[in-house]
């Protein structure tokens, strides 16, 4: 489901004399369906910038990465936008609104946009609030007042609602307490069940041997250092 | 794939020796929503104007698909044919909504002109849409008599897109929608604006200096520079990697809140 | 007669106007632009309507002037008299005996014939005017025939008052082209602009002459469920009993007391020397 081929990134810095860095070459791996994949390596190995190249965030240098039949390095802005909203959801640590939109509707939005009857889009979102343990007074303000701890679980709600076939997993487990870490290890459990492959970075290690098939440590990937 | 439903080739505007834009190609796709940044006198403004025919590119083609007649030039259409064209398939907001609006006629005349422009001829139809639309943009009815100068400016902005959308345009320009207003009426019109983009599945073009903005509603960016389009791409590429220096440093230059 | 050129103005000017009415008469409704020109009297007084009847009038004519369907306002005279003493053509109050006639915000009652000559005074021609004052821009919707304003107009109309309110300067589409002002007459007159005398319209200080030929199409604007309605008041007239006519009303005495008369002046003496008579008519015991 989820392929990287050879892929490198760099970083041109032109209003510091141009300074090019080299952060990434060479990272190859393939993720199957229904398994959980989780990028380790210390701080700064590049395990987000990883990340955030397979959503196509990030430009990759070279190389290329597959989502299904897409290559997201050379994929148009409307081939990419189209994997966004059908095949690859993203679980990132920080939301993102529009300011004033109901949770619910922040929730349920990812169904809508893929032609979800409003009514099943918000019994769907509803569901998931409910069992994330947002309070019901909440449903309908927007989640930009929110505490961390809450907004990270609307991220997670927002990132499940929908059964992508591709998920990425951005410390889906930090600053969440005991209960709401189970309910998110278990909603992702019921996504490898259904086949979805996930790519996930996890600093809570035994949430990560709970639900990650293998390790993949991204520092591999780092270039070697020219002596 | 589908087809393109407005592509721009090597668009051009000179003023004298100067350039306004130069080079502008892109394809805009059915339901796609394009934000255009840049700094004042970066060209972005000339090129909208460019697009929806209120300037006349001194090169290049604006291709639009239009309804009955395919992909036709719109710089070879004749001016009826455009002034249609902008009264039906396409829209253009204004920033100013009194550039947009007729100041000193009621809500509903301003709703209702665009249909009765087409052809509409009966009160009670046109009233009822007026009602509709009002509604979809969060005015409220008991307000349809009401002359947009005794409006706030977020309820006027709001009236400028319903008098816009009311004909089912297919293409939208924006000019700085949310430009001079207040930072909680501008979340308020991003949420509209967002919402009637995808219920229409409107393609929009968007121009605006506020990132933002187009983070939240443009799938993807040009941004521009002394009348040329310096990067393009998906709209959180560009902001969180930006690859030209210029778009380093505009990005970078934004005020964290 | 007098020191004058015929009819006042001299013949180059006389060309030129009738160049314009001849071209306005080719493309009914359309505003031709010309150099109007100073003339004895005051913008509004009627200096566009003047222009044109001097270009229309020949030695053989009879001329006749109403203002507001009388013969005997200050206007009218003055009007009248300025033809007599620059033109030495023979004048009338009756309608059936003008072969020019040069009006101010009427049409007669009595239908008018294929050698006839009906004059306006038009004061705005543009009827866009009030909605799009921008002059390049109304030129270019009559060019391009975007019409959708004139109803916004009548939606306001509606949605301010329950009904098209507008009672004057009607706004009406000639031929199926042009949207045109037909001068401040009442809507009542509407349908009569469809007529077989020639009618001609001329603003002075806005410098336009446009022309309805005879038997030319001419639609009040209206909505399917707001029909047009050439509405009047509810009177017959008090002086001729005629209750078809458009009427005045007189206020008659301070105790509120009034009186409805045919604006027409002419119409109504003629129906009372045919013997019709109204509620208050002064001669009635002497007919009876």
């Amino acid at each position: 489901m989820i392929r990287l081929e050879n892929v490198s990134k760099t970083f041109t810095l032109h209003n510091q004399n141009s300074a090019v860095i080299q952060v990434m070459q060479g990272a190859s791996f393939t993720v199957t369906a229904g398994e959980c994949v989780a990028l380790t390596g210390n701080s700064g190995a590049g395990k987000s910038t990883l990340m955030r190249m397979i959503y196509g965030n990030y430009l990759a240098a070279s190389g290329a990465i597959w989502i299904g039949d897409t290559d997201v390095a050379k994929a148009q802005p409307r081939e990419i936008i189209a994997l966004r909203r059908e095949t690859l959801g993203y679980v990132s640590q920080f939301l993102r609104v529009v300011p004033r939109v109901a949770t619910v509707d922040v929730v349920a939005e990812p169904l809508l946009m893929t032609g979800t009857p409003f009514e099943t889009a918000h019994a769907k979102a509803r569901d998931l609030l409910t069992r994330l343990n947002i309070p019901q007074t909440l449903w309908d303000l927007s989640p930009m007042t929110f505490s961390g701890g809450e907004q990270q679980r609307v991220n997670i709600a927002r990132g499940f609602v929908r059964d992508y076939p591709a998920l990425l997993l951005d410390e889906p487990t930090a600053s969440l307490d005991a209960t709401n870490r189970e309910t998110v290890l278990t909603l992702i459990e019921e996504a490898k069940t259904r086949g979805t492959a996930i790519v996930g970075i996890f600093h809570d290690h035994p949430a990560r041997e709970r639900v990650a098939d293998r390790e993949i440590d991204v520092s591999q990937f780092s270039p070697k250092q020219v002596a | 794939m589908t087809n393109p439903l407005f592509s721009v080739r090597d668009v051009a505007k000179y003023y004298g020796g100067r350039i306004g834009c130069a080079d502008v190609s892109f394809d805009l796709y059915p339901g796609e929503v394009m934000g255009i940044v840049g700094e004042s006198g970066s060209g972005k403004s000339t090129l909208l104007n460019c697009l929806a025919g209120h300037l006349t590119p001194d090169a290049g083609q604006i291709l639009f698909d239009t309804r009955t007649g395919g992909v036709r030039d719109t710089r070879e259409m004749s001016e009826p044919e455009r002034r249609m064209l902008s009264r039906t398939d396409w829209a253009f907001v204004h920033q100013h909504a009194r550039d947009g609006l007729r100041m000193s006629v009621s809500a509903g005349g301003n709703v209702g002109e665009r249909l009765m422009a087409v052809g509409a001829r009966r009160y009670d139809t046109i009233r009822a849409q007026a009602i509709d639309w009002l509604g979809r943009v969060e005015i409220d009815e008991s307000r349809i008599d009401d002359r947009p100068t005794a409006f706030s400016g977020g309820m006027q902005q709001r009236l400028q897109i319903a008098r816009n959308l009311v004909t089912g345009p297919r293409l939208v320009f924006m000019d700085e929608p949310t430009g001079g207003l207040d930072v909680s009426v501008q979340a308020r019109l991003l949420d509209l604006l967002r919402s009637l983009v995808r219920e229409m599945g409107l393609s929009a073009i968007i121009v605006t200096h506020d990132l933002a903005v187009v983070r939240l509603l443009a799938d993807r960016l040009m941004v521009m520079k002394s009348g040329y389009v310096v990067e393009a791409g998906l709209t959180d590429q560009v902001l969180d990697d930006p690859q030209h220096a210029y778009t380093q440093l505009l990005v970078s230059s934004v005020l964290q809140v | 007669m007098s020191d004058y050129n015929f009819a006042y103005l001299d013949e180059q000017t006389k060309r030129m106007i009738r160049r314009a009415i001849l071209k306005g008469v080719a493309i009914p409704g359309y505003q031709v632009p010309f150099a109007s020109r100073e003339m004895p009297m005051p913008y509004g007084w009627g200096t566009g309507g003047v222009q044109v009847s001097a270009a229309c009038l020949t030695p053989e004519d009879t001329f006749k002037v109403i203002d507001q369907g009388a013969d005997d306002t200050t206007n009218a005279v003055s009007i009248r008299k300025f033809f007599e003493f620059t033109a030495g053509v023979a004048v009338t109050e009756h309608t059936g005996e003008a072969t020019v006639i040069q009006t101010r915000h009427r049409i007669p009652e009595e239908p008018l014939r294929e050698d006839q000559i009906l004059v306006y005074q038009v004061p705005i021609p543009e009827p866009l005017r009030f909605l799009e004052p921008r002059e390049t821009e109304t030129r270019k919707m009559h060019a391009l025939e975007e019409y959708g304003l004139m109803h916004v107009k009548l939606y306001e109309d509606i949605s301010r008052h329950g009904n098209i309110a507008t009672s004057y300067a009607y706004p009406v589409k000639v031929e199926g082209r042009y949207v045109m002002d037909p001068s401040p007459i009442p809507k009542f007159d509407n349908p009569k602009l469809e007529m077989a005398a020639i009618q001609l319209f001329g603003a002075g200080r806005e410098q336009r002459i446009y022309a309805i030929p005879p038997y030319t199409q001419v639609i009040s604007l209206d909505f399917e469920d707001y029909p047009f309605d050439p509405s009047k008041a509810d009177h017959p007239c008090d002086l001729c009993g005629a209750e078809h006519t458009y009427l005045d009303e007189v206020i008659i005495d301070d105790a509120g007391g009034r009186m409805f008369v045919c604006s027409d002046t002419d119409y109504c003496a003629g129906r009372q020397a045919d013997g019709h008579r109204g509620r208050l008519s002064p001669i009635q015991e002497a007919a009876e």
